[in-house]
């Protein structure tokens, strides 16, 4: 630059540079060509020095508007070529968001374990505490001790699995109900007594509503004044709560249990139209559960005083209430263990039941 | 228990509706199964006439008839070879649905001739096979009249459930008298036959027991009937009959059928002239057999109550009577029995046998021992008025059992169990409507308990019965009162354990099933199982027969019939019982899950792979952590259980003793003989085995102790003969200095190219946290050297050059 250009002039060329610069590269050189060491306004800059005093003033003010207008516009064009950088970077990082993530397996619950949950929820509410007996028993406690003896008839409803006969000629055999949970609680511990008792039951029975294995929840109540108007309102609660449905009807028929007395079977309303089932108001029942209060000869049996001590007891089959609530139409399904079935009918990890959180989604 | 509306009348003066009928029976306990009201089905048919039948023009077969269906008269086509004028048949006018075909009725022309309804055959109507020709009525009713009336079709039947202790109420009169105590009209007395015998009968009864055994048959009344005639019962009889599903058979047979329904009260014909001498009422003995009236020969072994001539046994008392001495038309003289036979021999006899009999049904229910004489003078009766004869004196062995019960009943105890309130007149009312005659004493009212009435012992059984006839409706509900205002956990340790299980399984993407607890033999065998105590007496088929040791057989074939139809890639999990005994205490809770087919499935963004050991260990240690046990002081040890491949599985050990988890590679030569294509990953871990935990005074979390000092990682790559467990090498590593390194983790194993033949290298990074200063090089280097040199002095490893 032999010739130092009025500033005017420079600044009018470096800007038209600037906005022509095509890209970082070329804005950078112009850059360098305007403000670098040796650069055009840098040697206005030096040039300074060798004016005399009165034109230093104006010709360095001049200049300076010069360095901060080119200052600027690089500035500016630099963040706008950043800009359109960024863009064109970005439109060539485009992923086809409409592919599939990658693949996490989802498991689920059954129905079982989520009914199960689901009445300990209700039950724990009420104060009732989980007991538990073993799947293998005597002849004591599923029988005698609950006021079955030998040849009682209600003995032939039971279709009962046995094991072979031990050197005394002792067949123990595999629960036919979960009643002798009733019994193991009340012979280990004293009164009073709150307790539900889930587990697996067995009955040497198949055909299209039995299997030989399903699962019971029992109920058992002892104090000194639980009565059978109790035994109402406790199970009311429970099938509105576990239904949850807050008008749901029930009828309580007399019937009969060797372990319980007075017995009754309890139903809910139903109505069946079209063929479909609904639980609720209707002109129709279902059975749904047996109980009573617990037979005085039962509580003899386990050294309790029938004079002093009274109380209820109940059974509801765990396949059943599931297969009602959730519109589960064969019994033999649960057991086949069909991955179908199982996606189909059974329940995410998360779906924790409780009363206040929600029973079931 | 069938019965029709008719019928219970004869016995409960009531105008009470069906319906009124049908509720209160199930309020009562007796609960209806099912009304069959046949009057309502057959609401379209009406009797009509045959005015005219004329040769159909263009059908050799058919007839063209004029019917007056007492509102017009209609045209016919009809194929009956009986169709004729003047028939009184059955019609169904156009639009009625024939129940015995399915079919609505439409006009149509047949062979163009119009035919507006029809002609019934008794198989239209679902009465019977007949299909031979129409049917013909013996009516004088009027055309346009009910069908089902003059069919005698018109008495609804009622079909109750009784439960076990109601025997009582296996006779029409027993439920007339439950429904009257409940307000549903009022029971009618049986009417009181006595004929007086006109000879001495020339066979003698004798009872004839071991003593101790008398109750097998305490009583025993018989009579002998000459010059009967064992004639078709009358029509009421056949009726009554039919409509509770029994076939009449002739006279003699349905008067014992009807006192069986009617009264509860089973009797039984010999034909007299086919007995030889007297009869034995005795116990069998071994080798004695008897040909029933069922057609079946049954040899009787010992101890079934039997009634005997001198030639051998003629009948099983109480269960059924023998075919040789059975009434058939020519029968002539007859001996009529009644009898009280045990419940308990009596359901054992006909449970050894196999015999399913009325009679059986209700003696091992227990029959009211005072029936026995009215019971017998009422058939002597219908016998004599429907086949004629002449009856002996009674022939009496044995007297009715009389356990009379008598005891005070505290009224109170209907508020105090029952939680309704009663008055003891209310209770008296209710107990003499049943037959307790109960007379107001000190401390509540003295009941007698009725002959009929065995099932009733004590307080409990009157509240029932007060209850009952009140209806359980009454009884007002209360909320059973927690004892605390917030409820207390429920669950034990286990249970919540349990739960933890199932939701981390689920949550890792297994399926949970549930299988049976028995499982077939030969699949128990192959998991250590199949032992001879834990085998069914009595399976219900022979794939399940054995109590299962592990969880695992069954979800192996669960998974081979997934594969089957087409889901080959899945997981799937139980948790529950598996048995190494009998007694309570070798019941066990396992967690058993398989892996089977790709864990990753095919995807664009990476690989597929197959499920391996390393998932099951993942899935055995994530239940193990969920469950609160120390997950970092488990060592894996290369000794699974035989049922795994022993180079791939392993066992999770706290300890040297307590094993709480299996896992790896199920053995291809038990899925070869489970006939299940492999391969397969599993694991199974023993909730019960895990420890309790440590009571903690509160649930408070120790403090966090959180270091200023930036952790070091540092990574080795150290080469190890290959049979070198990483376990092992890790260990080594991370005792090298228990203060500074706070995790060691082998990320990397490499064999190959580079490596010595027989050599791995394992590849470790280790994090050390100082506590009081940032480490210097030195410091690390330090480190380095100690981890170098505990490694090389535990397993060998050199640091891979």
């Amino acid at each position: 630059m032999a010739d130092l250009e009025t500033p005017e002039k420079l600044k009018d060329e470096l800007l038209s540079e600037v906005a022509s610069a095509a890209d970082l590269a070329a804005l950078e050189e112009v850059r360098v060509r305007a403000l670098g060491q040796n650069g055009a306004i840098t040697q206005l800059m030096k040039a300074l020095g060798s004016l005399p005093p009165e034109e230093r003033k104006t010709q360095g003010q001049a200049n300076n508007a010069v360095k901060l207008a080119v200052g600027e516009a690089i500035e500016a064009r630099k963040a706008e070529l950043e800009a359109a950088d960024l863009t064109a970077r970005l439109a060539q990082e485009r992923i086809d968001v409409t592919l599939p993530p990658r693949p996490e397996a989802t498991g689920c619950l059954h129905p079982i374990s989520q009914t199960m949950d689901e009445l300990m929820a209700i039950f724990g509410e009420m104060g009732f505490i989980v007991a538990e007996g073993p799947d293998i028993e005597d002849d004591f406690h599923n029988f005698t001790a609950l006021n079955i003896p030998e040849e009682h008839p209600a003995r032939q409803m039971h279709d009962t699995f046995y094991l072979p006969a031990d050197e005394a000629g002792a067949a123990k055999l595999l629960r036919t109900h979960t009643s002798p949970v009733q019994i193991r609680t009340m012979m280990a511990t004293p009164p009073p007594h709150r307790i539900v008792a889930p587990g697996r039951t067995y009955r040497c029975d198949s055909d299209i509503t039995h299997t030989p294995m399903f699962h019971q929840i029992e109920g058992l109540v002892i104090d000194k004044s639980t009565h059978m108007g109790h035994l109402k309102g406790c199970l009311e609660d429970f099938c509105r709560a576990y239904f949850e449905v807050d008008d749901l009807p029930l009828r309580f028929r007399p019937s009969y249990f060797p372990f319980t007395e007075p017995s009754c079977e309890v139903d809910i309303g139903c109505s069946r139209a079209d063929g479909e089932l609904r639980i609720g108001a209707g002109d129709d029942w279902l059975e749904i559960l047996g109980a009573g209060m617990v037979h005085p000869n039962v509580l003899a049996n386990c050294g309790l005083d029938a004079e002093e001590w009274q109380g209820f007891a109940f059974g509801l089959g765990i396949e059943r209430v599931a297969m009602l609530k959730y519109g589960i139409p064969d019994l033999r399904t649960f057991f086949e263990s069909d991955l179908r079935w199982l996606r189909h009918y059974g329940f995410a990890a998360l779906d924790q039941p409780s009363l206040v959180g929600g029973l079931a989604r | 228990m069938k019965f029709t509306l008719g019928w219970l009348r004869e016995h409960l003066e009531t105008k009470a509706p069906l319906g009124e009928v049908s509720d209160a029976l199930t309020a009562l306990g007796l609960e209806v199964e099912g009304v069959h009201d046949r009057a309502a089905e057959l609401q379209d048919f009406v009797v009509a006439r045959i005015k005219t039948a004329e040769p159909h023009p263009d059908a050799d077969k058919l007839k063209v008839c004029v019917i007056d269906n007492g509102r017009e008269e209609v045209q016919v086509v009809c194929g009956a070879p009986n169709a004729r004028a003047g028939l009184t048949g059955v019609f169904a006018p156009a639009g009625t649905h024939i129940p015995g075909t399915g079919i609505d009725l439409k006009t149509a022309k047949i062979r163009g001739v119009e035919s507006s309804g029809m002609m019934c055959s008794a198989r239209e109507l679902e009465l019977g096979d007949d299909h031979s020709g129409i049917i013909e009525l013996e009516t004088e009713a009027a055309p346009g009249s009910s069908a089902a009336d003059a069919l005698g079709l018109s008495d609804p039947v009622i079909d109750i459930a009784i439960t076990p202790n109601r025997g009582d109420c296996l006779g029409v009169h027993g439920i007339a008298r439950d429904l009257a105590a409940a307000g549903i009209g009022a029971l009618k007395p049986l009417m009181p036959a006595t004929v007086k015998g006109g000879f001495k009968s020339p066979i003698g009864i004798a009872l004839d027991f071991p003593e101790g055994d008398g109750a097998a048959c305490p009583h025993f009344i018989g009579r002998y009937l000459r010059g009967v005639k064992n004639v078709e019962s009358p029509a009421w009889l056949r009726e009554k009959l039919l409509a509770v599903g029994l076939r009449p058979i002739s006279a003699l047979v349905d008067i014992t059928n009807y006192f069986t329904i009617d009264r509860c009260r089973p009797l039984h014909v010999f034909d007299a002239d086919t007995v030889a001498g007297n009869l034995t009422v005795r116990l069998s003995k071994a080798g004695e057999t008897l040909a029933a009236l069922d057609g079946n020969s049954y040899d009787l072994g010992d101890g079934a109550c039997v009634i005997a001539d001198e030639d051998g046994v003629l009948s099983l008392g109480g269960v059924m009577g023998g075919e040789s001495t059975g009434c058939a038309e020519g029968t002539v003289n007859v001996l009529l029995e009644a009898a009280i036979f045990d419940p308990i021999r009596t359901a054992a006899t006909g449970r050894r046998l196999g015999i399913e009999s009325d009679a059986r049904y209700r003696f091992e229910r227990g029959i009211d021992p005072a029936s026995t004489e009215p019971g017998i003078e009422a058939a002597t009766q219908l016998i004599l008025d429907i086949c004629g004869g002449e009856a002996s004196e009674l022939i009496v062995a044995g007297e009715a059992p009389e356990p009379v019960q008598v005891f005070t009943f505290a009224v109170g105890d209907v508020a105090k169990r029952g939680g309704l309130e009663v008055t003891e007149a209310r209770a008296k009312e209710i107990l003499d409507a049943l037959g307790f005659a109960a007379q107001p004493e000190a401390g509540g009212l003295r009941v007698t308990v009725p002959s009929w009435r065995h099932d009733i012992a004590g307080s409990a059984d009157l509240v029932e019965e007060i209850l009952r006839i009140e209806g359980y409706g009454k009884i007002p509900a209360l909320p059973l009162a927690r004892p605390t205002a917030l409820p207390k956990p429920v669950a034990t340790l286990t249970q919540r354990r349990t739960g933890f299980a199932k939701r981390a399984l689920a949550a890792r993407g297994l399926m949970e099933t549930v299988t049976y607890s028995f499982i077939a033999g030969d699949h128990a065998r192959l998991f250590g199982g199949g032992d001879d105590d834990l085998r069914l007496a009595n399976p219900i088929s022979s794939e399940l027969t054995d109590l299962r040791p592990s969880i695992l057989p069954a979800l192996i074939a669960a998974a081979g019939r997934n594969a089957d139809r087409g889901f080959p890639d899945l997981g799937l999990f139980e948790v529950g019982p598996v048995y190494a005994g009998t007694a309570p205490e070798d019941q066990a809770l396992c967690a058993g899950g398989i892996r089977a087919g790709l864990a990753v499935p095919r995807h664009w963004a990476g690989a597929a792979r197959d499920a391996d050991a390393f998932d099951a260990k993942a899935d055995a240690l994530a239940i193990l952590a969920e469950c609160g046990a120390p997950v970092a002081s488990i060592a894996t040890v290369a000794e699974a259980p035989a049922w795994y491949h022993p180079g791939r599985s392993g066992v999770l050990r706290l300890g040297p003793k307590t094993t709480l988890a299996a896992f790896g590679e199920i053995h291809p030569g038990v899925l070869a003989a489970m006939d299940v294509a492999g391969p397969m990953v599993g694991f199974e871990v023993m909730l019960g085995s895990l420890p309790e935990g440590r009571a903690k005074a509160g649930k408070a979390r120790p403090a966090l102790e959180l270091s200023p000092f930036q952790a070091v990682t540092r990574d080795f790559a150290f080469v190890v003969d290959a049979g070198v467990e990483a376990e092992a090498l890790v260990r080594a590593v991370k005792g090298a200095d228990k203060a500074l390194i706070t995790d060691a983790e082998v990320f990397d194993v490499y064999a190959g190219e580079g490596i010595e033949a027989g050599k791995v290298s394992l590849a470790v990074a280790v994090t050390l946290q100082p506590r009081e200063a940032t480490l210097t090089d030195a410091e690390i280097e330090a480190v380095g050297a100690k981890i170098i040199a505990a490694a090389e002095k535990a397993v060998g490893a050199q640091l891979r050059g």
